[in-house]
């Protein structure tokens, strides 16, 4: 280990490490997960191996024959970037158990809400449930960007995707989205949180409890996507700052069991239309008429908010 | 670049050279360019830790300037910089001008 852990972290001791996720990759300008994935990154200390399923970071990091990650990596499919992250730290204990490797190491299956919340679950929640020592991160911009928008169980209430196109009989999706952490959570596992990363000493401190965790972790953490949300290609950070601030995105962890609200806003809460606002992919909500789903969604957020409180209250400290 | 023949092809189509994107340049899809105004600069690194495109070099714990054949225009670096007594110390301006 290194001894940079016992001191505060800050940007400046930070920025002395090496970027393990390079230049030149083909996502969007002003895409939320590679900013994410970077601030992952700086967490590990350890060698690290990757798995990542079908998915905007993975088609666009990996366009053969070039590779932004400075780290093994490995694509399979869609569906099973947790059960390949399984696999390879099954074979990485065996090889320890025989002396063949020393070295402590780190294993990451990434996803995208898509790969995650719906074609990956099945894998992921097997993976969580065998116990194998990894970190599930699973980056959560809301909807299939990659192939074009269409809605995922992540997708928000009323939110305007090419399979549930906002118009005069379907105000959006019609369904609220699935919350995947507690899901997760409830699968016994040693370490769950939300992170976003405009708050990025949280998420890197998430990253490195996570990954010392004796146990499966996952994390999911908040991704903007300026051409999946139509919003602004700079404002990625600024939005994720609002989900958190509006408790769309409440920065929570469970760990062993016991629930910590990271940020709490206090009387700073945001109503969630400020967050809604810049967002393209809402602004049916703000036509006349349907004033019923500002109000259903901001009901949504709130009870979220309120059980997530109560969670704390329970199985706190 | 040159194409490689079914010979040249690492096995199973593995890429061998990590992190070789950074010789693939995606500076030619900006539109807009940061400037970065040295004065106003608090060296609090925000544009560093929220640069999606690794773009922002750093050394010795000090912002240098960009790397322009990465840097996609993207300006996040812009809208987070504090700035010095709100005088912003990236700004965004139009190519080619």
């Amino acid at each position: 280990m290194s001894t940079t852990q016992e001191k505060p972290m800050t940007l400046k001791s930070l920025s002395h490490k090496k970027d393990l996720l390079t230049g030149g990759h083909r996502m969007c300008s002003g895409c939320g997960a590679p900013i994410v994935l970077r601030q992952v990154l700086l967490a590990v200390e350890n060698p690290v191996v990757l798995t990542n399923a079908t998915g905007c970071l993975e088609v666009s990091t990996c366009l053969f024959p070039f590779t932004a990650w400075r780290v093994p990596w490995m694509h399979s499919a869609f569906e099973n970037s947790a059960a390949t992250a399984s696999g390879i730290e099954t074979m990485y204990r065996a090889l320890r158990k025989k002396g063949k490797i020393k070295k402590e190491m780190n294993f990451i299956a990434i996803g995208g809400d898509g790969g995650t919340y719906d074609i990956g679950f099945q894998s992921l929640s097997g993976a969580m449930e065998r116990g194998h020592k990894m970190l599930y991160i699973c980056y959560d911009n809301g909807a299939y960007m990659n192939t074009g928008i269409q809605r995922s169980s992540a997708t928000p209430f009323g939110a305007d995707t090419t399979t549930c196109p906002a118009g005069d009989v379907v105000p959006g999706k019609p369904q609220r989205r699935k919350d995947l952490t507690r899901i997760m959570a409830a699968h016994n596992v040693a370490y769950a949180a939300q992170a976003s990363p405009h708050n990025w000493k949280d998420l890197i401190t998430k990253v490195k409890k996570a990954l010392a965790a004796d146990g499966p972790s996952y994390m999911g953490i908040i991704a903007p996507c300026n051409r999946g949300w139509r919003c602004q290609t700079n404002d990625a950070i600024q939005l994720s700052k609002l989900a958190v601030d509006a408790c769309f995105w409440p920065l929570y962890e469970v760990e062993g069991g016991k629930w910590t609200i990271n940020y709490d806003p206090k009387d700073k809460k945001r109503p969630i239309k400020d967050w809604l606002k810049p967002q393209g992919r809402f602004k049916h909500l703000f036509a006349p008429g349907n004033e019923w789903m500002l109000e259903k969604f901001q009901q949504g957020v709130d009870a979220d908010w309120e059980s997530l409180k109560k969670l704390q209250e329970a199985f706190g400290r | 670049m040159k194409q490689m023949n079914w010979k040249e092809l690492p096995h199973a189509g593995t890429i061998l050279d990590a992190g070789n994107a950074h010789t693939y340049k995606t500076g030619s899809w900006r539109s807009l360019k940061p400037r970065w105004i040295e004065e106003n600069c608090i060296q609090c690194l925000f544009c560093w830790i929220y640069c999606p495109d690794s773009s922002v070099m750093v050394k010795d714990e000090k912002m240098t300037g960009f790397d322009y054949d990465h840097c996609k225009g993207c300006g996040v670096c812009a809208m987070e910089c504090p700035g010095k007594k709100g005088a912003k110390a990236i700004v965004m301006e139009e190519e080619g001008k």
